[in-house]
């Protein structure tokens, strides 16, 4: 039987890691990059953009050559096609956007070690055809990259006041105000704790549990 | 054909390891006038911002030609030399432990800014993981520090990855670099909170010492060289202004 070009079993290909298998809150996968880069909108939107292109691309990659690569060295072979694409999004940024590339600095090189790339490159793409490698590629860089932009909005908004580096809290708001003649108080401070690493995990371990909340399925009983 | 085979394997490797070599070779040397671009753009607002200039990747170029007036060379010795200054790497020299000292070229910009003349000094030396730099510029005295400017590649964010922000680099507007017995003393970067009278010495890092005393060797060792150059062009100039101070006290 010919399946239909974007059948159900498609569609789950892409819907499933957005939600219900998402790479970072259920498979807790490329936890790291999402540590260390979402404390600017804009970075977690390159990094993401970034992620997306190597994983399908290698996706791709691999699903075309998964019939002639010889076992023994299919990790390898997995590794250096994730390398390659890697040193060329890096050249990439280096030569388009530069200022990109200078933040994101060594966290692009990182993608290599993203584990969801080489999780599903072995798991999947190693086995199924070229386009429902395809769709898994995109599903699953989606499903990491939605969970990256959530995070860097939160800190971003919450721990400088602005969102892709422009100021949305009103500036207005940090003024001090004089209260019996005495300038002391503040209306708003920037969360400084956002900025650091640990807010990022905060941040994730509130999306998992809200998402484990409203899919009572996905809360292991132990 | 076996694809378990050692051949099979072997050749599967060197054929797949060729294609990306090649890959990326070229790739590499397309985009090499580009960031070749960028890098000298990011060079110019580096420079610009030792004088509180703040140009963007677009305008560089025109900013620089702006304001930059003109550009020597010097030696370790502090006199000069022929060539293009902008085109000296000061962090690839400081890299590169085959090469003497007499050999090491210092470039010094010249600017104009607001009628005034400063003289920016590019510097770089080493931080607690990696190299730091930053562009100092000096009033038209060879003394008064004008601006700074910091940067790093890999220091402690938080701690010493600090020196780039401007709580560190405002306080040594002003600032002298030789006493006022004439000796070369440098800006020294103290540890736990300098006198603020003390025209030689600012407020260090909390947490940041390495990358601090970093800074003030840095500081040290490239202002020193350049000093060897503004004493010996300096002596006609100071003479001229303590006979004008000697003049009007007499009037």
């Amino acid at each position: 039987m010919k399946k239909s070009f974007f059948s159900k079993q498609h569609q789950i290909l892409i819907t499933d890691p957005m939600g219900d298998q998402n790479p970072i809150t259920i498979q807790v996968l490329g936890i790291c990059s999402a540590l260390a880069i979402t404390t600017q909108l804009a970075n977690a939107l390159v990094m993401t953009l970034a992620v997306i292109f190597v994983m399908i691309s290698a996706s791709m990659i691999i699903s075309i050559l998964r019939n002639s690569i010889p076992n023994r060295i299919r990790i390898i072979v997995q590794l250096l096609v994730v390398a390659s694409l890697v040193a060329l999004v890096d050249q990439i940024l280096k030569a388009f956007l530069p200022d990109a590339s200078d933040k994101l600095s060594v966290f692009i090189g990182l993608i290599i070690t993203n584990c969801i790339i080489m999780g599903r490159l072995e798991a999947f793409a190693m086995g199924n055809k070229l386009w429902e490698s395809f769709l898994d590629a995109f599903g699953n860089a989606i499903g990491y990259g939605w969970i990256l932009v959530a995070v860097a909005f939160v800190r971003e908004l919450f721990g400088s006041g602005k969102l892709m580096g422009y100021q949305i809290i009103p500036l207005s708001w940090y003024d001090t105000m004089t209260v019996d003649g005495v300038e002391k108080s503040f209306v708003y401070f920037n969360n400084n704790l956002m900025i650091l690493p640990p807010m990022a995990l905060i941040v994730v371990g509130l999306i998992i549990w809200v998402q484990r909340s409203k899919n009572e399925e996905l809360i292991e009983n132990d | 054909m076996n694809k378990e085979s050692n051949i099979y394997t072997f050749t599967f490797a060197i054929i797949m390891v060729l294609v990306i070599g090649i890959l990326l070779a070229v790739t590499s040397e397309l985009l090499q006038p580009r960031k070749k671009q960028n890098k000298n753009d990011k060079k110019m607002m580096d420079i610009l911002s030792a004088i509180n200039i703040d140009a963007s990747r677009e305008n560089a170029q025109e900013q620089y030609d702006t304001y930059i007036s003109s550009s020597s060379i010097i030696d370790n010795k502090g006199s000069i030399l022929q060539g293009d200054a902008f085109k000296i790497d000061v962090l690839f020299q400081y890299r590169d432990k085959t090469l003497l000292p007499e050999e090491r070229r210092y470039p010094l910009f010249k600017a104009n800014k607001d009628g005034e003349e400063y003289f920016i000094v590019p510097m770089v030396g080493s931080g607690l993981w990696g190299p730091i730099w930053g562009f100092v510029a000096l009033e038209n005295d060879y003394n008064t520090i004008y601006g700074a400017a910091f940067d790093h590649k890999t220091e402690t964010p938080g701690l010493g990855a600090e020196i780039n922000q401007d709580f560190f680099e405002q306080p040594f507007v002003g600032k002298k670099i030789i006493d006022n017995k004439g000796m070369f003393v440098s800006i020294d970067v103290q540890k736990g909170g300098a006198d603020r009278s003390d025209p030689h010495a600012v407020d260090g890092i909390t947490g940041g010492t390495i990358t601090s005393d970093g800074v003030t060797d840095m500081l040290k060792n490239t202002l020193m060289i350049y000093n060897k150059y503004f004493s010996s062009l300096g002596k006609a100039e100071i003479k001229k202004d303590t006979l004008a101070i000697i003049n009007n006290n007499i009037d």
